[in-house]
C-alpha cells in the first residue's frame, strides 16, 4: 500500500471507530438510560411499567414497615404532591430514615415501586441534587409550620 | 507561618511557570541558548510545589485548626496517619498534590529527557509549564489550600469515615501519578508538533511515561475497584460509577496509546495517530479530574459541591485540550507519512486493538458524560448504569481480548505466514470451557459464559510468544507482554466466575441460628458493642464451617460523630477457591440481626489479574529501559531488538 493511501486508510479507520462508538453508544442508551422520576412524574403517568428508573422523595413519616422474614420493608416516598409505595429487600442504608431523603433503583411493577437498590446517603449533609429543591422546599415547609 | 511559606512557595512556582514559558517561546524562534536555564527552572518548579505540599502535610500532621482547610477536613482525634493522609483527602488539597506531581514531572523530564531533540524538549517544557500555569491559578484563585480561619475553632470537623481507611492513604496518588504522567507525554507530543520532529527517538523519549503512568492507573484501578468492594460493603467490584470511569477513560487511551507508540518507536509508522492518542489520553486525564473535582456528579466519591470551581476546571479543560486539537489539526497534516505496512502485519494488529480500545473509550465517555449533558440542556434527569455499560462495552472487551491472543504472533511490516495455525490449543481450550459451561450449567447468562471460554483461551494463547524459543532468552519487554496479556485472561476468568457463581444469603438470625451460603454453613454466635479511637460500633461474631474448615469473621457497622455517620465494615475471608464475604446489617424489632452474606468463588481472581497486567507493564519498562533478558547475550542495535521483539 502506498504511505498515502494508507494515511487515508487510516483516517477513515478513525472516523469508522468515533461512528461507530456514537452509534453503539446511542443505540444502548435508547433503552437502557435510567430516568429519575419522582412521586408526582408517576402519579402523572410519565413512567412505563417495568422499565428500569430511580424514584427520588422524601420517605413518609411513620410509612415504613417490616414484612415478615425481617429483610424486606416498604415504605412510601412522597414529594408532597403524590405518594409511591416501595417495596426493597436488603440491608438499607445507615442514614436512610422516614423524613429524610431518599433515591431507590429499580422498576414500577402494579403501581408499587420494587427497589434494587437505595442509594447509599453516607452523610447527613449530603443531598442528591435532583433533590436538592425537594429537600429546600421540604425544610422551608416544616419552618412555616412552626 | 507554615502555611504562608507553602502559598509562597506556590506563587514563587507559578512565577517561574510563567518564565519558563515566555523562554519556550523565546527557545523556539530565536534559537538562543536558554535551554539550560529552561531546564533548571523546571526543576526548581518542582522543588516549590514539593515545599508547598510539604507544608500542607505538616499543617494537617500539626491539626493546625487555624486552616481552614484543616479544620474542614480534620479533627485532632484521629489517627496519625489518616491525619496526614487527609491532607489529600479534600479537594484543594488533592489539587494542590496533582500540581505538585505536574510540576515534578516536569522537573524529571527537564533533568532524564536526553532522547529527543533538544529543541522538541524546550518546546515540551513550555507546554508543560503552560500546563501548570493553569492548575495553580486554579489554586491561587479558586482554591487556596493554606486560607487562614479567624479566630481558629478549638477542633475540626473531622474526614468523612468512609476515607479513613488504609486505601485513602495510597489510592488517589496513586491514580494522579498517572493521570499526571500522561501529561509528560501530552507536552511531548505539543512540542514534537511544534518542532515537527515526530519520530521513533520521540517514540522512546514518550514511552518510559506512558508506561509508568499506565502501569499506576492500572494499579490505582484495581486497588480503587477492591477499596469498592469492600469498604462499600455491596459485594460489587465495579459499579460503573462516573467517578470509576473518570479512571477508566484515561486507562483506555493510554492503553491504547501504549500500544501505538510501540510501532512508532518501531517502525517510524502511525506518527499523526500516536500524537492524538497521547492528546486524547491526558484530555481524558483532565476529564476525569473536571467530573470528579468539580463536584458536578453526586456519588459516594464526589464530596465536593461548588460549581464555582466546576466552570474554572471546565475553561482549564477546553482551553487546554481545544488548543491541543488545534495544533494538531495545524501540524498533524504536514508531517511525513510513516513507513508502510501491509494489512496483515503487526501494525494493522496494533491499529485494530487501537480502534476497538478507542470504540470502548468513546461508548464509555458518551454514557458518562450523556446525563450530564441531558440535563444541563433538558433539565431532565436520568442515570446511566451497569445495563448500558455492560451490554454495550461488555461485548467488544471480549471481542478485543479475543484478538489479543493473535496480535503478538504477527511479524511487522507483513505477515506471510498462516498464523491462525499457532492456535490449535488455545482454540482448544476455549472450546473445552464453552462445552463445560454449556453441560454443567446451561443456565449461565451469555457473557460470563463467553467470558470463560475467552479467558481459557487467552491464557494459553498469551503465552505463544514465548513458545519456540529460549523462553529466558526473550527480552523483557515480551515477558512484559506475555505478562500483561495473561493477566487479561486471569481478570476475565475472575469477573466470568463471579457472575455466574456467586451465591448471595440475606436473612435475619438471631444468635445461634445458622445460615447457609453456598458451600459453608455460619452461624451468628453473638453480637458485642465495641469501639475504635474514633467511632463505636456493634460487631456480630460469625463463625463459618465448610467440611473440616472453621473460621471466625467479625463484621461491624461503625458509627461515627465527627461527621456524625454509620459504615458497614465487613469481614472477608479469601480462600484459594473464593472469598466468604459477610456483613452485618440493623437489628430488627424481634432482636434478630440482619446478615448479608457471599459465597464468590474465584473473585479474587479479578485483581490478581489487575495485578499482573501492571506486573506486564513494569517488567517492560524496566527491560525498555536497561534492555535486559534473563541472560544477556550479544549487545544488539536497539533497533533490531525492537524490530525482532
Amino acid at each position: 500500500m502506498k504511505p498515502k493511501n494508507q494515511r487515508l486508510v487510516l483516517v477513515a479507520a478513525a472516523l469508522a471507530a468515533v461512528l461507530a462508538a456514537v452509534l453503539l453508544a446511542m443505540w444502548g442508551l435508547r433503552d437502557r438510560a435510567s430516568y429519575f422520576y419522582t412521586p408526582a412524574d408517576i402519579a402523572a403517568g410519565k413512567a412505563q411499567q417495568g422499565q428500569a428508573m430511580r424514584l427520588g422523595g422524601m420517605v413518609e413519616q411513620g410509612s415504613i414497615s417490616h414484612l415478615a422474614d425481617g429483610v424486606t420493608i416498604r415504605f412510601v416516598v412522597t414529594d408532597g404532591k403524590a405518594n409511591t409505595p416501595v417495596l426493597y429487600r436488603g440491608i438499607v442504608p445507615d442514614l436512610f430514615r422516614e423524613g429524610s431523603g431518599a433515591v431507590a433503583e429499580g422498576r414500577l411493577e402494579n403501581g408499587t415501586f420494587v427497589a434494587d437498590t437505595i442509594l447509599a446517603k453516607h452523610d447527613e449533609r449530603y443531598m442528591p441534587p435532583q433533590l436538592g429543591n425537594l429537600a429546600a422546599e421540604h425544610k422551608a415547609g416544616k419552618t412555616l409550620e412552626k | 507561618m507554615i502555611a504562608e511559606t507553602g502559598l509562597a512557595a506556590l506563587w514563587l512556582a507559578a512565577g517561574l511557570a510563567a518564565i519558563q514559558f515566555v523562554l519556550m517561546i523565546a527557545a523556539l524562534r530565536t534559537e538562543t541558548e536558554v535551554s539550560r536555564a529552561m531546564r533548571s527552572i523546571a526543576v526548581l518548579q518542582g522543588v516549590l510545589t514539593l515545599i508547598a505540599f510539604a507544608m500542607l502535610i505538616i499543617v494537617f500532621a500539626r491539626s493546625d485548626m487555624s486552616v481552614a482547610l484543616v479544620f474542614e477536613n480534620s479533627n485532632s482525634a484521629k489517627p496519625f496517619i489518616y491525619k496526614v493522609a487527609g491532607a489529600w483527602g479534600n479537594h484543594e488539597g488533592s489539587m494542590l498534590m496533582w500540581v505538585t506531581i505536574l510540576a515534578v514531572a516536569g522537573a524529571f523530564l527537564g533533568l532524564l529527557a536526553h532522547r529527543t531533540g533538544e529543541r522538541t524538549l524546550l518546546a515540551a517544557l513550555g507546554a508543560q509549564a503552560v500546563l501548570a500555569l493553569g492548575f495553580y491559578a486554579f489554586l491561587l484563585f479558586a482554591s487556596n489550600p493554606f486560607a487562614r480561619m479567624w479566630p481558629a475553632p478549638p477542633d475540626g470537623q473531622g474526614l468523612n469515615p468512609l476515607l479513613q481507611d488504609p486505601g485513602l492513604a495510597f489510592h488517589p496518588p496513586t491514580l494522579y501519578l498517572g493521570y499526571v504522567g500522561l501529561s509528560v507525554a501530552f507536552s511531548l507530543a505539543v512540542g514534537a508538533l511544534l518542532t515537527g520532529e515526530v519520530d521513533s527517538r520521540l517514540a522512546r523519549a514518550m514511552r518510559p511515561w506512558v508506561l509508568a503512568a499506565w502501569i499506576l492507573l492500572t494499579l490505582g484501578i484495581t486497588a480503587g475497584s477492591y477499596w469498592a468492594y469492600y469498604e462499600l460493603g455491596w459485594g460489587g467490584y465495579w459499579f460503573w460509577d462516573p467517578v470509576e470511569n473518570a479512571s477508566l477513560m484515561p486507562w483506555l487511551a493510554a492503553t491504547a496509546l501504549l500500544h501505538s507508540i510501540n510501532v512508532l518507536a518501531a517502525r517510524g509508522a502511525l506518527k499523526a495517530w500516536t500524537m492524538m492518542l497521547a492528546v486524547i489520553a491526558f484530555s481524558m486525564s483532565m476529564v476525569g479530574t473536571f467530573l470528579v473535582r468539580s463536584g458536578i456528579l453526586t456519588s459516594v466519591h464526589a464530596f465536593a459541591i461548588d460549581p464555582q470551581r466546576g466552570t474554572f476546571l471546565l475553561a482549564l479543560l477546553a482551553i487546554y485540550v481545544g488548543a491541543a486539537f488545534v495544533l494538531f489539526a495545524w501540524r498533524g497534516a504536514v508531517l511525513k507519512e510513516g513507513a508502510p505496512f501491509e494489512l496483515v502485519s503487526r501494525e494493522s494488529g496494533l491499529v485494530i486493538n487501537n480502534l476497538i480500545l478507542s470504540v470502548i473509550l468513546g461508548v464509555v465517555f458518551v454514557g458518562t458524560l450523556y446525563p450530564l449533558f441531558v440535563e444541563a440542556v433538558s433539565g431532565e434527569k436520568l442515570s446511566v448504569g451497569a445495563p448500558y455499560f455492560n451490554a454495550v462495552a461488555g461485548p467488544l472487551a471480549l471481542l478485543l481480548a479475543a484478538l489479543v491472543g493473535i496480535g503478538p504472533l504477527l511479524a511487522w511490516r507483513r505477515e506471510r505466514r498462516p498464523v491462525l495455525k499457532k492456535l490449535p490449543i488455545p482454540a482448544l481450550l476455549g472450546a473445552t470451557a464453552l462445552a463445560i459451561t454449556i453441560i454443567l450449567w446451561p443456565q449461565m447468562n451469555m457473557l460470563p459464559r463467553v467470558g470463560f471460554m475467552i479467558a481459557a483461551y487467552l491464557a494459553a494463547a498469551s503465552l505463544l510468544p514465548l513458545i519456540g524459543r529460549n523462553p529466558l532468552r526473550a527480552p523483557f519487554a515480551t515477558w512484559g507482554m506475555v505478562v500483561a496479556h495473561f493477566g487479561i485472561a486471569v481478570a476475565l476468568l475472575g469477573m466470568a466466575a463471579n457472575a455466574a457463581f456467586t451465591v448471595e444469603r440475606l436473612a435475619i438470625a438471631q444468635p445461634g441460628d445458622i445460615l447457609s451460603v453456598g458451600p459453608w454453613q455460619v452461624q451468628l454466635q453473638s453480637v458485642v458493642p465495641t469501639a475504635g479511637q474514633n467511632f463505636t460500633a456493634v460487631e456480630a461474631e460469625l463463625r463459618a464451617t465448610r467440611g473440616g474448615d472453621i473460621i471466625t469473621l467479625s463484621p461491624q457497622t461503625r458509627y461515627f460523630s465527627d461527621p456524625p455517620t454509620a459504615t458497614n465494615e465487613s469481614a472477608i475471608r479469601t480462600f484459594w477457591n473464593g472469598q466468604l464475604y459477610t456483613v452485618v446489617g440493623k437489628q430488627d424489632v424481634s432482636g434478630a440481626w440482619q446478615l448479608r452474606l457471599w459465597w464468590k468463588p474465584f473473585v479474587t481472581l479479578i485483581w490478581a489479574g489487575g495485578a499482573l497486567i501492571a506486573l506486564g507493564g513494569a517488567l517492560a519498562l524496566v527491560g525498555r529501559r536497561f534492555r535486559f533478558s534473563f541472560f544477556r547475550r550479544r549487545e544488539k542495535a536497539d533497533w533490531r531488538r525492537e524490530r525482532y521483539a
